[in-house]
């Protein structure tokens, strides 16, 4: 999982509480699901555990656990070590939707199949409306925009791959027929 | 309040036919997407709607006025103020400057040098492009081609906009700056689009997306022959 280098970068640009750091998640990642704050705090307390963050301080006057972090140099080593590792590019296809559209093929019946493939074109094809809406709109900041870009191109692939997947089955129906 | 209408539109090159039937409704204000796989009568019904083609039988009407019916140059007329047309390729003119061409169609309406000039400003700096007025197209990058394009497009305020594969020719960022353009200011305007694009990507900009597939409208929305349809396992 990455959330604990998201923290580790969140922090690389200066201390903040586990608060800010929830909120700071929230707003640079807005497509990601929300962190929950004990999902926060337990991380932080691994990453203080390992050392890669300390606590600097407490605030007395904005209530009782504001306990504030900071990034530690091997924090920042492993934080920079992340940032230069590869991703395996797709080492597995796990999808449900591939899942679903091949058992389809494979096992429906023919309407049953039908119907479900026009409906989850239109959920996708619904899905990346809305998402555009959400980019276009005069108040979408940066963030926001780079986090529909990644799900849109996401989508789109995903219809270009049903589109594919559906025209060779109609190739192959052609051969088998004739 | 549906504007623009087309019924049963059919319109054939030669002994081939490129629309079967085709009935849409555009409201005041509605981005519709007209997508469909290349040669399925997209473009056809983009150029009969926006009055560039007479369909060989059923109606378009915009504002209740049946206007496939009308002369070319009463249709010509309409294409110059209530109707504006953005291609894939600007089609800019090449001897003049961005500000020139955007000004364009105000000067052909009769509107002065100066007040055409003032107009084209305008539309230049709205969509990003202030800084190639006095640019000729040979010297634009594509992406400021397009730009220039679409403020000769709005330039006369019309009511509606007809985009063919208007980002066609542009690397991916050109062109979604060039449709985020788009898309904020005809809502801005209110002003209605007909958007035809084979990109579902790109669909995603428009309110509806209306599918073609050999000339008629494809209801699954799919534009393809569904192998499971007929019971063919």
């Amino acid at each position: 999982m990455s959330t604990p280098y998201v923290l580790l970068g969140l922090l690389a640009a200066g201390n903040r509480h586990g608060y800010e750091l929830k909120r700071a998640h929230d707003n640079r990642l807005p497509r990601a699901r929300p962190l929950a704050f004990g999902q926060v705090y337990a991380t932080l307390g691994r990453l203080a555990r390992d050392g890669l963050v300390a606590v600097t301080g407490q605030e007395r006057e904005a209530g009782p656990d504001r306990t504030a972090y900071a990034l530690t140099a091997r924090g920042r080593q492993e934080l920079d070590q992340w940032l230069v590792t590869v991703e395996p590019p797709a080492p597995y296809v796990a999808s449900a939707l591939f899942a679903k559209v091949v058992v389809a093929l494979l096992a429906a019946d023919v309407d049953t199949a039908r119907s479900y493939l026009v409906a989850q074109v239109r959920a996708h094809t619904d899905r990346l409306r809305e998402l555009t809406a959400v980019k276009t709109a005069p108040s979408a900041t940066f963030d926001d925009v780079v986090a529909a870009d990644y799900a849109i191109a996401h989508l789109d692939a995903d219809l270009r791959w049903l589109r594919t997947t559906l025209e060779r089955v109609a190739d192959w129906h052609r051969e088998v027929r004739s | 309040m549906t504007d623009l209408q087309a019924r049963g539109v059919v319109k054939a090159y030669g002994p081939t036919p490129a629309l079967r039937g085709v009935t849409l409704d555009v409201a005041e204000g509605e981005i519709v997407a007209v997508t469909g796989p290349s040669g399925c009568g997209k473009s056809t019904l983009l150029h009969c709607l926006a009055g560039i083609l007479r369909p060989d039988a059923g109606q378009v009407t915009w504002r209740g006025q049946r206007i496939d019916t009308w002369s070319e140059a009463t249709r010509s007329k309409l294409r110059r103020t209530e109707f504006g047309v953005l291609f894939q390729f600007g089609q800019l003119v090449t001897e003049l400057t961005a500000a020139e061409n955007v000004a364009l169609p105000l000067l052909l309406a009769g509107t002065g040098r100066r007040e055409a000039r003032t107009a084209a400003l305008g539309w230049l700096e709205r969509l990003d492009v202030a800084d190639i007025v006095d640019v000729r197209p040979g010297e634009m990058s594509g992406g400021q081609q397009q730009r220039c394009a679409l403020a000769r497009a709005l330039v006369t305020e019309p009511r509606v906009l007809f985009a063919d594969e208007p980002t066609g020719a542009l690397d991916t960022l050109a062109g979604e700056q060039v449709l985020t353009h788009l898309v904020r200011l005809a809502r801005q305007q209110r002003t209605s689009v007909v958007l035809v694009t084979h990109e579902p990507r790109i669909a995603g900009y428009a309110d509806r997306e209306v599918t073609i597939r050999d000339g008629v409208v494809d209801a699954t929305g799919l534009g393809l022959d569904l192998p499971l349809a007929g019971g063919g396992r």
